[in-house]
């Protein structure tokens, strides 16, 4: 198995990301903004940073990288691609995922350790995990509060697109622990077909007990699992 | 290019006395021309030269076995910390840009401390920020507060530099001119490692990243003044910050020294391209011409006076191997920055400036810069009178009727003391995921991959000591940061440190100064840890007073195996409580006066050096063997305080205390006196034996205090507190104080 993670100009948990897949004992190279060749890689993925320095809107140029319109043809044809943080807004404004991420309710960057709960295991990127394991897992963002329409919630609801949640540390779905306003306290959805995720949490800063915590080894760990199971994962 | 004449109003507009401008003449043979007068101006302010400073800080201990780059060598001191491997860090002031413009001024601080690091080709691994400011009562200072954390929290998360310790420490002292100390450390493999050096001949010097504008004219002239009303006015001379673009320079930069294509590189930042080609070439013992027209400006009309002196943000200037050049052209094309050949390298001694071929600025290198020409003082010192004649404190004025718990909550809900959280959420503490010990313990611990080390940062100072007692509050300042990383598990190796005083002129204020200077002297031979640089901040004065003398004490440590790595807080119910050290009654210059009482009165507690450093020795060694498992020191708020963070301070498990203490001497100081070398540590009931026994071969005093346990924290008969109180005390307060919005 083969991870590429991609790099834009001001990407700084590329090689975050890159650590985390290495520590599976997998394969991962880093795929150039300015490239259009995916180099071969069965996972994608879009890691945190500023890409672009993020002073328009977050993620907003990233999507138009030549890189970018390989990773959409990818995720078109079914493949897995997941992006965190800045990832997930990169995804976001790509349309590979719906909705908004509009600024923190507290207009502040936050960084800290929180807790989201895996809403469902029948993902790729749950598939270790278990419906209701309480992840702890860092955020680190200032745009991290997640918007949709009160319909199209109810839409990823019913389609079963909310895979994370933020919840307490016994699993609660909260206001308080609700780190940035997002509705529904949704940390994490993906897309109706399952294969792009996106998710504000960084399970990459979490894979190692020396850094706090090695929930976010679950994440990776389901990727592998997944992509071993060989589900609607061989190339076309 | 037709250039003003140079006027008498013009020499002393530049901040030049009328002996500096004869010696002037003297280098030159003649008269200075604008431009050069403009270069002499930044090269000899205060903020480049160190003319007030510098013959002092001679007196530090500048070796040791471990520096690879000492004080004043490098942009930044470097250490050797085995496998092949060195940590350079520095700390930096950013206080008068911050004064005026605090988002700004406190980014490019960050930014400034960054290149530092990299330009010595080392890959940043940890910020971390040292602020002081008036009482958050004050909303000017609330907007201060707002600012400089946005600013540093915005620049160092975009770089993606992780952001993991430091202080933020309020008094009155420092309302009109806030402190904002930005250090970063990096990690260089040791034959990586590149000089900022300008030498060889024929070789192209490249200016690389931003583009030249006319921001932060002056900028290094500003910082050499006092702040006052007509400060306002020089907030254009704040730069403006591009962490996005910092952030490619950083990769451009590494690859190219990487790649080895580079003789020597050293950022922009204070006095832009002068400062760097005067330094650079001084430093190599060579000369260098630029042709002014060739660099990249981002607007018309610049003259070759605004060129030089521009402080614009995220540049480099890069001596390049001679053939060389294409290949690094290349590179920084790839990250989209600009990069230009603006002149070439030679053996004459002389910064030559030409404008399209015509010379418009002549200069021996060697005389504009710190340890060649420019000027050295040593001022006049006197006294003050609250140091000569000290206030005498007399125990009698306060009551001892007291609601001890009351008084403990205040403290802690104190902004000196109370949980930092509000600051330091808003910086990405984690990126690069290293941080084996982020904000919140005594001391910051980075892992170094694929070694068993780490590293771990504080920074310190007490300014109400210093304010007090200069010289033992300096000593303090080093002692603490010392206990800080000892108490995480690591053995001080090095410092770097930022001393903020008033205006040099005054003799009190420079008192304080020299006395400070020897302190840290003093204290730095004891502990073994030599002073690698840093940087002085003069003129941190308002209209109304200076600011505490200040000597900030960034310290480096070296953990040799992560498992050594300890923490503050208390860890299982029915572990042992012990303190090794004495408590004695001291009272003065303690938070306790100051929340309590409103007082800032000495005497400072008393500190033996020695005593400290067996202390901190005989700790180490019982973390090394694996008996320890907290450690935390006494400091602001004294034992009460300490023990209340041992139990509050790991937010995911509070756990409480009960302790017995039996020192015959007012509660007060009992619970709340600041006496020095003092740590709490925990053990499991089994290794109890083996730490007294311990502590007491080494002649240290040690006392089983109590145990660990239960949801309350209970001393003697004063001190019965929930965590719940004690946990809403502490972590709130803050966040309440700073979101106001009168």
């Amino acid at each position: 198995m083969k991870f590429g993670v991609v790099t834009f100009p001001g990407s700084n948990c590329d090689y975050d990301a890159y650590a985390a897949a290495k520590l599976l004992g997998e394969e991962v190279t880093f795929l150039w903004h300015q490239s259009s060749d995916l180099q071969g890689a069965d996972v994608i993925i879009l890691p945190g940073g500023f890409s672009y320095g993020d002073y328009l809107r977050s993620g907003a140029i990233a999507r138009f990288s030549p890189i970018m319109k390989e990773v959409v043809e990818f995720a078109h044809a079914g493949f897995p691609v997941l992006g965190i943080c800045n990832g997930f807004q990169v995804l976001v404004e790509s349309g590979l995922l719906p909705g908004a991420l509009m600024r923190n309710d507290h207009l502040r960057f936050s960084c800290r350790f929180i807790h989201i709960r895996v809403e469902r295991n029948d993902n790729i990127f749950t598939a270790a995990a278990s419906t209701g394991d309480i992840l702890k897992i860092p955020i680190a963002h200032k745009d991290g509060n997640y918007y949709n329409f009160t319909a199209d919630i109810d839409a990823l609801e019913k389609n079963g697109q909310i895979l994370f949640r933020y919840c307490d540390s016994r699993g609660n779905i909260t206001p308080e622990s609700n780190p940035n306003g997002s509705m529904a306290n949704i940390a994490g959805i993906c897309n109706r077909e399952g294969n792009v995720v996106g998710l504000m949490p960084h399970p990459e800063r979490a894979v190692e007990d020396i850094l706090g915590s090695s929930d976010g080894l679950q994440i990776f760990n389901s990727i592998k699992l997944s992509l071993a199971r060989g589900k609607k994962l061989e190339r076309a | 290019m037709k250039q003003p004449n140079v006027t008498p109003q013009m020499v002393k507009d530049h901040g030049l006395s009328d002996d500096e401008y004869k010696v002037i003449i003297k280098i030159l043979g003649r008269e200075p021309n604008y431009t050069e007068l403009g270069i002499f101006s930044v090269m000899w302010s205060e903020h480049c030269s160190y003319k007030n400073s510098i013959a002092l800080l001679k007196t530090l201990p500048r070796d040791g076995d471990c520096l690879l780059a000492k004080a004043g060598e490098e942009n930044a001191g470097a250490v050797d910390i085995g496998d092949g491997l060195a940590v350079v860090f520095k700390i930096e002031s950013h206080n008068h840009p911050s004064a005026v413009e605090p988002y700004q001024g406190a980014a490019t601080g960050v930014g400034g401390i960054l290149r530092d690091i990299f330009t010595m080709g080392a890959r940043p691994i940890a910020s971390l920020n040292s602020l002081r400011f008036g009482s958050p009562e004050n909303p000017r200072v609330r907007y201060l507060i707002d600012g400089v954390v946005r600013g540093i929290g915005d620049y160092g998360n975009s770089f993606g530099v992780p952001t993991v310790a430091g202080e933020t420490y309020f008094d009155e002292a420092y309302t009109g001119n806030p402190l904002v100390n930005a250090m970063a450390a990096g990690i260089v493999k040791t034959d990586k490692m590149i000089s900022a050096v300008i030498k060889g001949d024929g070789n192209p010097v490249m200016i690389v990243g931003s583009k030249t504008g006319r921001d932060g004219i002056h900028g290094a002239t500003f910082a050499s003044e006092e702040i006052s009303e007509k400060s306002e006015s020089k907030r254009p001379s704040v730069q403006i910050g591009d962490p996005f673009t910092e952030k490619l320079l950083l990769e451009a930069t590494l690859e190219v020294i990487d790649k080895g294509l580079a003789v020597g590189i050293q950022d922009m930042g204070a006095a832009g391209i002068t400062c760097s080609c005067s330094e650079m070439s001084a430093r190599g013992n060579s000369g260098v011409t630029i042709d002014i027209e060739k660099v990249p400006v981002r607007e018309p009309g610049m003259t070759p006076y605004e060129i030089l002196l521009s402080e614009s943000q995220e540049r480099m200037l890069v001596c390049v191997k001679k053939g060389k050049e294409k290949e690094v052209e290349e590179i920084f094309r790839k990250w989209e920055l600009n990069s230009a050949i603006i002149g070439e390298t030679n053996s004459s001694g002389i910064f030559r400036v030409r404008l399209n071929g015509e010379t418009v600025a002549e200069i021996p290198s060697e005389s504009l810069v710190l340890g060649g020409g420019a000027p050295v003082y040593t001022r006049e010192t006197r006294k003050p009178e609250r140091i000569e004649q000290p206030a005498h404190l007399n125990l009698a004025d306060f009551p001892l009727s007291r609601d001890w718990n009351k008084d403990l909550l205040s403290l802690l809900a104190s902004p000196n003391i109370c949980n930092k959280d509000w600051v330091y959420n808003q910086y990405d503490s984690m990126v690069r995921t290293n941080t084996a010990l982020g904000p919140g313990s005594d001391a910051a611990v980075m892992r170094i991959r694929k070694t068993r080390k780490a590293i771990a940062f504080t920074t310190d100072c007490n300014g109400r000591y210093c304010y007090l007692d200069p010289r033992v509050g300096a000593q303090q300042a080093v002692a603490e940061a010392a206990r800080n990383v000892v108490c995480s598990g690591a053995r001080p190796v090095a410092i770097t440190n930022c001393l903020n005083f008033g205006n040099p002129y005054k003799p009190e204020i420079y008192y304080g100064f020299a006395e400070a200077v020897a302190g840290m002297g003093e204290a730095c031979r004891i502990f073994g840890t030599p002073v690698t640089g840093g940087n002085v901040s003069f003129y941190n004065e308002d209209p109304d007073h200076a600011v505490f003398p200040t000597p900030v004490i960034g310290m480096l440590g070296i953990v040799d195996d992560i498992s050594d790595i300890t923490t503050q807080w208390f860890k299982d119910e029915g572990d042992l409580i012990f303190l090794v050290g004495e408590n004695r009654e001291e009272l003065g210059a303690s938070e306790y006066l100051h929340t309590i009482f409103g007082k800032n009165v000495g005497p400072v507690p008393q500190l033996d050096l020695t005593f400290e450093k067996l202390l901190q020795d005989a700790l180490l060694a019982a973390i090394k063997a694996g008996w320890v498992k907290s450690a935390h020191d006494c400091s602001d708020g004294g034992l009460a305080v300490a023990l209340a963070e041992g139990a509050i301070s790991n937010r995911d498990r509070m756990i409480g205390a009960e302790i017995y203490l039996d020192d015959n001497i007012r509660p007060d100081a009992l619970l709340f006196g600041e006496t020095q070398s003092r740590i709490i540590i925990t053990a499991s009931e089994t290794t109890g034996e083996k730490l007294v026994d311990h502590f007491a071969a080494a002649g240290l005093p040690i006392a089983a205090i109590g145990r660990v346990g239960g949801r309350f924290l209970k001393i003697n008969d004063e001190i019965n507190l929930s965590i719940e109180e004690m946990n809403s005390a502490y972590y709130e307060s803050l966040r309440t104080k700073l979101e106001r919005f009168s």
